[in-house]
């Protein structure tokens, strides 16, 4: 594992990197998109490599994201690795078709002779202050799709490691980018990851919070407050949605009993509650308490003077830990 | 007020597409249009009457098994063949085509197993070809999106220094779907060496032309994209033939996509599910069973003299051959594997597909 040089990287610096050592690593590798040529991208993520990588490697298209992910299908068919980027969450259900109904699709249409290893980056979830279309969770839409995998980075490292593990992967990836986090800094490792592994953030006794993305920081500040009602909380980071690592989240609820399923999305068929299905059936009998969810609402996204009531926050985590069952343990 | 100087446009634009169809053979055989025009050389031409011939049998034959119960469902192309025939033999075998669930008689022209062909309709799989050991993608259900694939195919073609063409198959309802306007549009704005071939057979299922476009003729709409388009007599194979060669070739030398539209009729219902009865008249399908492309193009090979009845009597054995052939292949119940149902998710599949298959298994034993 290489230590950079630079004390602190943004994890939108870490996102540029990968896609620069992707790049560089394997020329099959292009990236297209809205903006992504001179501009950087709106986020910045693919600053430069135009410039460094030519037209040829990284450029602008069209705005229009069926054309952008079909286009996609047709280079990866034809041997190249496709990087594209959604600019934000909502702008990618133009391209929802071309995603279930043949990204998600080739492989087991054509029993495997056809497979598309491409990379669909997608920035989503709220907190930034954007205005509507801007902040969706859209993650349940994709994990319900077979034949996707579903990444998600919560931390600088993860960013970097994960995207390269997408882009080298051999099935198409949904990588999704809590945009909230790009500008959060970290001491950067160039590490590696491998697709389907959750990551323990924080080792505790009493009581599991299982997060990802943009909501795995305020789970750790919810476990850091916590300490002083007395709670020893865990924090799992699930990283890849799909595949969902059912065994370090069982191991963890095993040990500690009591579980709270954090996320932004809305929490009606969200993918908390597949969570909290799937560790009731293997957990049942070691859990003291049903596993809980703090989600967001049930309502379109809000606008921005009102997101900060709808997005999961330490005090709800912890009204949620304290709700469960302590007294009849 | 003053008026705006007014200039006037010209009647065409090089991008147009003429004032009639693209056609060499008229309805009873003889040729037509410019007398100094060469037709191809006969070999050619025997090739695509037996292609035809073939072709025209295979589509038989599927809806006879469909009747048997041996097909789920069959989209005839029965009076679009020169589309489809003409189109692929155009083509070097090493271009690719990217065909909707109606070329079933192109992809067997492409010498396609048709036993792989009807897998899909079958039942058995969903695409039952390699696609890379014909160069063609698997036949695609949802409108215009394989366009779009056409186009980025073509593009990575490039990126790789390669002069693989694409072919871009489409119906006339299909044209009316935001692929199929974004597939034209990436394809000219990145010079992508595709053609899009639209059979204008007048329908989607039961929906007439006009409640798609008001353009025209579909041709039309390749100006707005600032490409060629084309309009064809899709019934004349050799009109077919021309434009593909012509437009692939165009293709390949780097000057971008052209779009073309073969005007042609689908003799027989949608699918076996549907009743044509009920949106279109007994005049209209008898006016164009006396367009029809195969009876059209023996009539002017006969007169030619590029076929005699030994010739003719020649294909029509070798169709029926392909025929029974492809019949007692199709009685055969092929032995499917559950465990393909979780193979292909995913490279490697999850824990959780894991869990199923064994779920299945279990129950299978």
């Amino acid at each position: 594992m290489t230590v950079t040089a630079e004390a602190t990287t943004s994890m939108a610096q870490a996102l540029n990197r990968a896609l620069r050592d992707a790049l560089t690593a394997d020329e099959r590798v292009v990236i297209f998109g809205e903006d992504v040529g001179a501009l950087g991208g709106v986020f910045r993520i693919t600053d430069g490599l135009t410039r460094d990588f030519g037209e040829q490697r990284c450029f602008d298209t069209p705005l229009a994201e069926a054309g952008i992910l079909g286009t996609a299908i047709g280079m990866a068919m034809n041997g190249l690795r496709p990087v594209v980027e959604m600019q934000f969450d909502a702008f990618a259900y133009p391209a929802f078709e071309q995603l279930t109904s043949h990204v998600a699709k080739m492989r087991n249409r054509t029993r495997g002779k056809v497979t598309l290893p491409l990379v669909i980056r997608v920035p989503y979830a709220g907190g930034i202050g954007g205005v509507e279309h801007h902040s969706d969770s859209s993650e349940a839409y994709y994990v319900h799709t077979p034949g996707l995998h579903v990444v998600t980075p919560s931390t600088v490292d993860d960013a970097y490691a994960l995207l390269r593990a997408a882009i080298d992967s051999p099935d198409p990836v949904i990588f999704l980018e809590p945009k909230r986090l790009y500008w959060s800094k970290a001491a950067q490792s160039l590490g590696t990851a491998t697709i389907g592994q959750a990551a323990v953030r924080r080792e505790g006794r009493s009581a599991t919070l299982i997060a990802y993305g943009p909501t795995v920081p305020t789970a750790l500040d919810a476990a850091r407050e916590a300490e002083s009602e007395g709670w020893d909380l865990e924090v799992i980071d699930l990283r890849s949605l799909v595949p969902f690592d059912e065994e370090t989240v069982s191991a963890s609820v095993r040990k500690t009993g009591r579980a709270v399923v954090v996320h932004e999305a809305q929490g009606f068929a969200g993918f908390g509650a597949e969570i909290a299905a799937r560790v009731t059936e293997r957990c049942f009998h070691h859990l003291h308490a049903p596993i809980a969810r703090v989600t967001g609402f049930d309502i379109p996204y809000p606008p921005p003077k009102l997101e900060h009531h709808h997005l999961p926050s330490v005090d709800r985590i912890l009204d949620a830990v304290a709700s469960l069952q302590w007294d009849e343990s | 007020m003053t008026s705006t100087p007014f200039v006037e446009a010209p009647a065409t634009h090089p991008l147009l597409p003429g004032p009639i169809p693209l056609r060499f053979v008229d309805e009873d055989g003889h040729t037509v249009g410019d007398p100094t025009r060469r037709l191809p050389e006969p070999s050619l031409l025997r090739e695509l009457y037996r292609r035809l011939v073939v072709g025209r049998r295979f589509d038989k034959q599927a809806t006879a098994l469909t009747k048997q119960g041996r097909l789920a469902v069959y989209p005839s192309s029965h009076g679009q063949e020169a589309c489809q025939v003409g189109a692929v033999l155009a083509l070097r075998p090493t271009d690719w085509l990217f065909p909707t669930y109606r070329e079933s008689v192109a992809l067997v022209t492409r010498d396609i197993d048709p036993v792989d062909v009807l897998t899909l309709l079958r039942g058995d799989w969903h695409c039952g070809y390699d696609p890379y050991a014909h160069a063609a993608a698997p036949q695609c259900t949802p409108l215009a999106t394989q366009t779009l694939h056409a186009v980025g195919f073509a593009q990575a073609g490039r990126v790789k220094g390669e002069d693989t063409v694409t072919l871009a198959f489409a119906g006339d309802g299909a044209t009316s779907e935001g692929d199929f306007h974004e597939a034209l549009n990436f394809a000219a704005v990145f010079n992508a060496p595709t053609v899009f071939l639209v059979q204008n057979n007048g329908y989607a299922i039961s929906v007439p032309l006009s409640r798609q476009s008001k353009a025209p003729t579909l041709a039309h709409k390749a100006i707005g994209y600032g490409i060629p388009g084309v309009v064809v007599d899709g019934n004349d194979v050799v009109a077919v033939y021309t434009a593909v060669r012509d437009a692939a070739e165009r293709a390949r030398r780097g000057n971008g996509p052209t779009l073309i539209e073969a005007m042609t009729y689908r003799l027989d219902a949608h699918t076996n599910a549907d009743d044509a009865t009920r949106y279109r008249s007994d005049d209209e399908v008898e006016r164009w069973r006396r367009a029809d492309p195969l009876a059209r193009f023996e009539r002017y090979l006969r007169h030619e003299g590029v076929l005699d009845d030994a010739a003719v009597a020649e294909v029509a054995a070798e169709a029926e051959r392909f025929a029974a052939d492809l019949r007692d292949r199709m009685n055969a119940e092929p032995a499917l594997d559950p465990a393909d149902l979780f193979a292909h998710v995913y490279a490697e599949p999850t824990p959780q597909l894991r869990e199923q298959a064994a779920q299945l298994a279990e129950e299978l034993q």
